[in-house]
């Protein structure tokens, strides 16, 4: 046993017994830790990486345990310890970071009062003394006017202050080792980096070792120095993260690596990851037969005027009383047909909202929308019906995008039906040819959502959106909420749908990569307002306006991934 | 829709209704559950008895022909000293069949809590999907009537209801009548948690993007609230409703012992309680026994499968 090493984790296997049989979460997994080294574990979901992290912990979730392997601290076994002894080391010489700092703390007591009551917990220290220590640690982990802020509420901190607090939790029983479950996942870029920086500067300042759990290739990338990659439970590829980027020798990371929207270079369309048979064939380009050819306008297909939307803050029964928030506050532009527009910002931009405006679903506050050259917003009903024909909409999240009591075929079939575009007794061949176009088969009509994973539902979205054959498509961060080599295909077939259907597209994204892949043209929404609009290639290359510049510095860089398999523009 | 066959192949791999149903989490859970199982078959028992009261129950007690005053107060499974006829629990002051009475008795409450709850459940479905769904002064008034009536206990709240019908009815069909008086003031006083729960879930599932793609579309807030809300809604609802129905039964007896409910034309287990308690301490305790045990079996089998269908349904909720 080599004693320099912080943790050691040999052939771990997890297992989970189900009444199906034992479902086996982690298989033969081994990796090392030593002090001052940032471990990544990356994989997509299901890959069983955070079960490493919990089965360290000792904290499997109900009937799992490990099943077999050895996981040693300091050259000590802690595998097969008993609750009592786990208790003593978990928090104490092992503490974890979680991915929602909002549900780690507890919103009914002071951060002080967590943080002193961890501190006398591991440390023999004073009430008084452990006070000190914790604004200590506040003032560590950065957050400004600790004296003040120990003894507030964790509401009264933002998203990525709590995640601080979160950290600063994680430290009080100076660890040796740190789990981090997706420490950044919640938090929008800007704070991501600097949780990031402050990570790897305690890392260097304390020489701890960390173990990041993340599925993203970019915080793999900037952040750490090793990385063990996983797939279905087993780890496929383990070095340091140079070599395992730079150089895959295994073909799942290859594949993996190559799905990774790149912020430096555009390409035509991602390559799929074909290993394990996980491979979806679409054929959006059939479609393109049937698809109603319709007289291009001379100018734009969708122009926004002075769009302007509040939400009550603060009701009340007198109007004096209430108190306002603008999310959109004068937003313009127009959407040529055929082209992709942008819409990026950090959360709380406006970015959902000014799409709800313009699919109607948000009654507005100021200005109009105009489609094709006539002005819908507060349009009669003829001329509303007119336009909901014309236009559909993806959404973000592919498990609320689906009634889960409403069969697939169903589904598919309502748009189309309510609206009237195709007759009834042709509804059921429509639905199928979709269903077969986007990859899933017709077989799945007749299923229910549940039955689908993330990637899969949010092709049935797709589907639903494209049986009205509309001219014009919203989608609202389509991708956010996948992994890297779904979201890869999910982008591909919307790439598809421009080139061979050519439809007009309003794509709403937190994330400058994605955009940089799909986009013709960007607008940076900052606050409710537009800060700057331009064609893609020119924003990312070069950028006017200090905000948008900030936002494509903090990007991580992707320059250490391999750029085999990728064909660029 | 003739093209349906060839267009839509049998799907090798998919079982049947029934099949998928078995293999079921939710059945797995039941099979797992004594309490589940116990409770559904002593459920299940009741209500057939009930159901088919007439072929089991050996008299008609409601038949004047087959009554025989020598037959009263025969304890059970005794032979009666006049007519040598013996009964299985005894027979009542009239001579009539205590287990036959109380299968017909079942019935008026069986058929009195159910109406009730159906009656409850669409009031309380209705109201909160449109106060969860409008909001506005739409839910401001809808929740704070229930808020007041909630104040008060729900039986005063029927007895209230069915004082103030029994007003309104002629005499002559007030007999008739009572049956849906007590099942409309049963049913009034217990919409309230119908409504909250659906309300509740109606607010949340209408900020889901799968209303806002119905919305998208053009799809009324009817359309939506029935075809698109309402479904999701339903898990919580059965599970409401079968507790509600155990109260309701127990509601039901209770009126009926008043004397406010069920007539003596049609006595429901309630009606029976009421009668035999007269007799309790006169040494014909079986009179009273008898009922009083087969409505502590039916409300608290209902009851135990409504706890346990919450606990089975809730986490689950999809």
């Amino acid at each position: 046993m080599m004693s320099d090493q912080l943790l050691d984790i040999e052939d771990l296997s997890v297992t989970f017994p189900t009444r199906r049989g034992a479902f086996i979460a982690v298989r033969d997994a081994t990796l090392s830790l030593s002090p001052g080294e940032i471990h990544g574990l990356v994989g997509e979901s299901g890959a069983g990486k955070s079960t490493i992290g919990a089965a360290v912990m000792g904290l499997l979730e109900g009937a799992g345990h490990i099943s077999g392997g050895t996981v040693h601290f300091r050259g000590d076994a802690i595998s097969g310890r008993d609750r009592a002894a786990m208790q003593a080391l978990r928090g104490k010489k092992i503490s974890m970071i979680f991915q929602d700092p909002l549900t780690s703390l507890n919103p009914l007591f002071t951060v002080g009062a967590q943080l002193v009551e961890t501190i006398t917990e591991h440390l023999d220290l004073s009430e008084a003394d452990a006070r000190k220590r914790a604004c200590d640690l506040l003032d560590r982990v950065g957050i400004p006017d600790p004296d003040t802020r120990i003894d507030q509420y964790p509401h009264q901190f933002s998203g990525g202050m709590r995640q601080r607090v979160v950290i600063a939790l994680a430290l009080c029983s100076e660890p040796d080792v740190i789990i981090a479950d997706e420490p950044t996942t919640a938090l929008d870029v800007s704070i991501q980096k600097q949780i990031l920086d402050l990570i790897r500067s305690l890392v260097d300042e304390k020489q701890v070792g960390v173990i990041l759990i993340t599925h993203d290739m970019g915080v793999i990338a900037e952040t750490t120095d090793t990385v063990t990659v996983m797939y279905m439970g087993e780890v496929v590829e383990r070095g340091s993260t140079a070599k395992v980027l730079g150089r895959p020798e295994h073909e799942y990371t290859k594949s993996l690596i190559a799905a990774v929207p790149r912020p430096d270079r555009k390409v035509e369309r991602f390559p799929q990851i074909s290993y394990g048979g996980r491979e979806t064939r679409f054929a959006i380009e059939e479609l393109a037969r049937d698809w109603p050819k319709t007289e291009a306008p001379d100018g734009p297909l969708v122009e926004a005027r002075n769009l302007k939307k509040t939400f009550l803050a603060r009701g009340g029964l007198l109007p004096s009383m209430r108190k306002y928030f603008t999310a959109v506050d004068d937003v313009s532009f127009d959407i040529r047909p055929g082209e992709v527009f942008g819409l990026v910002g950090e959360s709380g931009s406006g970015k959902s909202t000014i799409a709800r405006m313009i699919a109607g679903l948000y009654p507005l506050d100021g200005g109009e929308v105009i489609f094709d050259g006539k002005r819908v917003s507060g349009a009669d009903a003829a001329t509303l019906e007119d336009f909901r024909r014309q236009i559909q909409m993806i959404f973000q999240d592919p498990f609320s995008s689906l009634n889960p009591r409403h069969r697939v075929d169903a589904i598919v079939a309502e748009p189309a039906l309510h609206l009237g575009v195709i007759p009834k007794n042709e509804v059921d061949d429509r639905v199928r040819d979709l269903l077969e176009k986007v990859g899933l088969g017709a077989d799945a009509a007749v299923k229910y959502p549940h039955e689908f994973s993330g990637g899969q539902r949010q092709r049935i979205s797709i589907a639903r959106a494209l049986a009205t054959q509309p001219r014009f498509l919203i989608c609202d961060e389509p991708t956010s909420a996948l992994d890297v080599s779904i979201q890869a295909q999910i982008l591909n077939i919307l790439k598809d749908l421009q080139e061979f259907l050519g439809l007009t597209m309003l794509f709403i994204s937190h994330d400058l990569p994605v955009v940089r892949q799909m986009c013709d043209r960007v607008g940076v929404l900052k606050d409710g307002r537009l800060v700057e609009l331009q064609a893609t290639e020119v924003l990312f290359a070069d950028p006017q306006q200090s905000y948008t510049r900030e936002l494509l510095r903090l990007m991580p860089k992707t320059d250490l991934l391999s750029t085999d398999g990728l064909q660029a523009v | 829709m003739a093209d349906l066959s060839t267009s839509a192949p049998t799907k090798p791999g998919r079982k049947g209704r029934w099949a998928r149903f078995a293999d079921s989490d939710f059945f797995y859970s039941f099979k797992r559950s004594p309490v589940a199982v116990v409770s559904f078959t002593v459920t299940m028992l009741l209500v057939l008895s009930a159901v088919f009261a007439p072929l089991i129950a050996p008299t008609n007690p409601f038949d004047p022909a087959s009554l025989n005053l020598m037959n009263g107060f025969t304890p059970p499974m005794e032979p009666n000293a006049f007519t040598q006829e013996s009964f299985l629990m005894g027979t009542d002051d009239q001579g009539r069949d205590v287990f036959s009475t109380i299968l017909y008795g079942m019935r008026i409450s069986l058929f009195v809590g159910a109406a009730a709850v159906l009656f409850a459940m669409v009031l309380g479905i209705f109201l909160g999907l449109v106060s969860g769904y409008f909001g506005g002064w739409t839910e401001t008034i809808i929740m704070r009537i229930a808020d007041v009536q909630l104040t008060f206990p729900s039986i005063l709240v029927a007895m209230l209801i069915f004082g103030i019908a029994k007003g309104f009815t002629p005499v002559e069909y007030r007999d008739q009548m009572a049956i849906w008086v007590l099942i409309i003031a049963i049913g009034l006083s217990d919409w309230v948690q119908f409504a909250r729960v659906v309300r509740g879930t109606t607010l949340v599932e209408k900020n889901k993007d799968y209303v806002a793609a119905a919305r998208l579309i053009g799809r009324s807030p009817w359309a939506i609230m029935i075809k698109h809300i309402l479904p999701n809604a339903l898990s919580p609802v059965l599970v409401i409703a079968t507790i509600s129905l155990a109260l309701a039964i127990i509601a039901e007896a209770t009126l009926s012992f008043l004397g406010v409910g069920a007539p003596p034309t049609q006595p429901s287990l309630g009606t029976l309680i009421r009668i035999g308690q007269g007799f309790l301490f006169s040494g014909e305790w079986w009179i009273l026994f008898f009922p009083a045990c087969t409505l502590l079996a039916l409300a608290l089998s209902v009851n135990l499968l409504g706890d346990w269908l919450r606990d089975a349904l809730n986490p689950r909720l999809k």
